[in-house]
């Protein structure tokens, strides 16, 4: 007969156990940038904001954004965009069950980092 | 005593309570964001600091306006479900609750803020 309190849950480990290898690292660099990138939202989101409200605000908060602190924020944030963009793909691919094999999953975490420095540097030129 | 199995209580559910909606929303997402994410970044891209008649301009109309809402709103949504599942991983009780709240409450300010300011700039 199953005991009526189900026991409480574990908590994920602590990254720190684990020997850093290419393929958890990306993994973890996967989640760190989508959850980092609500900074750029809120930007984004201050910047419409002012927009719409008088060409006064507008330019001090674009002002702001284009700063050189500014350009850095949002230069690491479209950085951040497309790792999490390739590592997204990455993962709907891994989902399907293929590329799980180490040398391929090594392979697709190079290309991600390697593919989105690329893809930064050339939305910057685009730009 | 209770006369539910432990496999009764797990079926169809699984560690999140909810079975597979949770990673088939992020599925989907991922795919809708992936559509419309990099006409999003030249578009927003450009945009900026490119002075406020311009800005103005380039955001009211309907393309820019569009991709730039279903950006907001997909995105934040997608956010709101990846951010609670950082917080599941790593907090319990009530620091977990209050964490999960904060991220819905923030998602959904973000997303009601930039959709008023875009429907002020575009109508």
């Amino acid at each position: 007969m199953a005991s009526p309190t189900p026991r409480e849950r574990p908590l994920s480990p602590h990254l720190t156990i684990y020997r850093p290898q290419l393929t958890s690292m990306t993994s973890i660099l996967t989640r760190i940038t989508g959850n980092a990138l609500i900074v750029g939202a809120f930007l984004m989101v201050w910047w419409l904001g002012a927009l719409a409200t008088s060409p006064e605000y507008f330019a001090f908060v674009d002002g702001l954004i284009t700063s050189w602190l500014g350009d850095l924020v949002m230069t690491l944030s479209l950085w951040a965009v497309w790792y999490h963009y390739l590592a997204g793909l990455r993962h709907l691919y891994f989902d399907s069950g293929h590329g799980l094999d180490i040398p391929t999953a090594e392979k697709l975490g190079w290309a991600c980092i390697i593919g989105s420095v690329v893809l930064t540097v050339l939305t910057l030129i685009i730009l | 005593m209770r006369f539910l199995t432990d496999r009764k209580r797990a079926e169809g559910r699984g560690a999140s309570h909810t079975g597979t909606q949770h990673h088939w929303y992020m599925q989907v997402s991922a795919f809708g964001l992936a559509l419309i994410v990099p006409t999003f970044l030249v578009i927003f891209g450009r945009a900026l600091g490119s002075g406020y008649e311009n800005a103005f301009a380039t955001m009211g109309h309907p393309v820019p306006a569009i991709v730039t809402g279903l950006v907001l709103l997909v995105g934040m949504q997608h956010f709101r479900r990846g951010a609670q599942i950082l917080i599941e991983d790593y907090t319990r009780k009530s620091t977990r609750k209050v964490l999960i709240m904060s991220v819905i409450v923030l998602s959904y300010g973000l997303t009601a803020t930039g959709l008023f300011a875009l429907a002020k700039i575009a109508l």
